[in-house]
């Protein structure tokens, strides 16, 4: 195991994170502090409760995950782009690194900073609306869970990606919209009949029904589902990027 | 002695088609200075490439140090450093920063006093914390140079070294080659300036269309291929080669005061008594003469040239 490696290049992701720090932290705390003062404090108020939780407490962990997902994939999405885009891979993959090492930095590095984020925003949360934490155990795994799950998506989209634009439309079409629909401001009980089975297809679903279950005990499905959807999904892209590696592509010419 | 570096059979086709490299076999000796000469495209980054485990290689076998460089990749890329062509930087990274990367990624542990002198001897230590972007183009070379460096490697490779990289910077480069190989460092460097291999190199291979034509001690074969040439500086000026002596590989100066004769130095008849002889009777008269051994430029043009005639591409 080389693990001076596997910490450089933790320590060298990281310090880009703390020199851009206002576009790593800021930018997410502020965007989210904005969707408490108008969906917690502004309309929240006047909204029924859902879940026998109030409005503003309800998006709580809806918010945090919507954040968690976009920032784990755009971090190591870029992360891994970057240095295909410079050319200062050629260092990586001439290195004595095995390709598992180079996986632990840059998709630990990048759920590190989501990780950190997503408890930001717990925190920035907690000054708007209040609420306690059911399941604070669960709550770190699912946090965790799901930061590592996507931060190896958003690896497998930085390695794909031939260009800047791909790597911005799959967080954007697909990732921004599923995180929506798939009851970050809502419960899926509150859908008509059908569109509560059509939903049960985003798989975003199971991660914030599961997240929101160890908040406050409630939930759309069992937590159970939304564990094993999530560790199905890590399993998925652990293979992908196992046969990324294996062939060389996009890496290795 | 086992080479440093051995290729056996390698082979590369890109998923392009392209047969990059046709079965290469090449030993590197430990402690020399291995020059690859190619023109543009003939193989020499490819190989390099394969070497330091960037490229996957197609079939055959690499050892470095004794250790293969698919299943002993561990052993073999800790041995090596690279130095690509293009100038791959991290821009917003201070020197000092990626240094400091580049030695922990080779799996060293930190050594600041060893990465401090090594920024000393490029001249960058003034510039550690700067941001790389700030930095010139001869600078940024430079710090590719301490990043392949910054882990002790046994060999270093130089991909096209001095591409565009001015006078002041060659030389210290070249005081640094030299250097590295006194402490027992491989270099490897590919150029097609053939001045920079004539200067630096034990050894040159020459290589061409993804094959290696030729691979030689550098003065082997300058002597083998090396023609050499006669000048006579005429006391009266000609105003034409003699229709006698047109059997003769000669060659007269537009203003008529210089006559060449080019001649191989290894044939046993090199033919100058002869001319000279003739050009006695033919009342030519000469005030000086000096001989002249041909470059290995001229050598190379020559060898690559030979090639093209040789697989018909040239009419």
């Amino acid at each position: 195991m080389n693990l001076y490696a596997i910490r450089a290049i933790y320590q060298f992701e990281l310090a880009r994170a703390w020199r851009t720090l206002m576009q790593s932290l800021a930018t997410p705390v502020i965007t989210t502090s904005l969707y408490f003062v108008v969906f917690g404090s502004a309309i929240g108020p006047n909204m029924a409760q859902v879940q026998g939780v109030s409005y503003g407490a309800f998006i709580v962990p809806g918010l945090i995950m919507l954040t968690l997902l976009t920032e784990s994939i755009s971090n190591a999405a870029f992360g891994i782009y970057m240095p295909r885009y410079s050319g200062t891979i050629y260092e990586v993959l001439s290195a004595p690194v095995s390709f598992f090492e180079i996986l632990l930095g840059y998709v630990g590095a990048a759920a590190t900073k989501s990780i950190v984020l997503g408890l930001v925003i717990l925190v920035t949360a907690r000054l708007f609306v209040s609420f306690e934490i059911a399941h604070p155990l669960w709550m770190v795994l699912f946090l965790v869970l799901t930061a590592v799950t996507f931060s190896l998506f958003g690896f497998i989209i930085g390695i794909w990606a031939e260009g800047w634009e791909k790597l911005h439309i799959v967080p954007a079409l697909i990732v921004t919209p599923l995180a929506f629909l798939g009851g970050s401001f809502y419960s899926i009980s509150m859908l008509p009949p059908l569109w509560q089975k059509i939903t049960l297809l985003n798989p975003v679903v199971y991660l914030i029904s599961g997240f929101r279950w160890s908040f406050y005990g409630v939930s759309d499905v069992s937590p159970w589902i939304s564990l094993g959807m999530t560790l199905g999904f890590l399993v998925v892209c652990l293979i992908v990027v196992w046969l990324i590696f294996r062939t060389g592509y996009r890496l290795k010419s | 002695m086992q080479p440093v570096i051995s290729i056996r059979q390698l082979t590369k086709t890109y998923a392009s088609g392209h047969p990059a490299l046709q079965p290469i076999d090449l030993d590197i000796h430990k402690g020399e200075i291995f020059a690859l000469l190619g023109p543009n495209g003939a193989g020499k980054t490819t190989l390099i490439s394969i070497v330091c485990g960037i490229v996957n290689p197609g079939s055959g076998q690499v050892l470095v140090g004794g250790h293969d460089i698919v299943r002993d990749y561990r052993a073999a890329r800790g041995m090596i450093g690279l130095v690509p062509q293009e100038l791959f930087n991290d821009a917003f990274e201070s020197v000092w920063a990626t240094v400091r990367f580049s030695r922990g990624l080779f799996g060293k542990p930190r050594n600041d006093a060893f990465l401090e002198q090594l920024l000393r001897d490029l001249s960058l230590w003034e510039k550690r914390d700067a941001r790389i972007f700030e930095l010139s183009g001869g600078m940024k070379r430079r710090v590719m140079i301490a990043k392949a460096l910054s882990h002790e490697p046994q060999i270093l490779f130089l991909d096209e070294p001095t591409a565009g990289v001015d006078v002041e910077l060659r030389r210290d480069m070249w005081e640094m080659v030299r250097g590295l190989r006194e402490r027992g460092v491989t270099i490897i460097l590919t150029t097609h300036y053939i001045e920079e291999a004539e200067e630096m190199a034990d050894r040159i291979g020459v290589i061409r269309q993804g094959q290696l034509v030729l691979v030689q001690d550098k003065a082997t074969l300058m002597q083998q291929l090396g023609k050499k040439q006669l000048s006579l500086q005429l006391q009266h000026p000609l105003a034409a080669i003699p229709a006698e002596l047109a059997s003769y590989p000669l060659e007269l100066s537009e203003d008529g005061q210089e006559l060449v004769y080019t001649f191989d130095a290894q044939q046993e008849h090199t033919g100058i008594a002869e001319l000279l002889k003739r050009l006695a009777e033919h009342d030519i008269d000469f005030k000086d003469l000096q001989t002249r051994q041909s470059s290995l430029e001229e050598i190379f043009v020559s060898l690559v040239h030979s090639h093209d005639v040789a697989n018909g591409e040239h009419a």
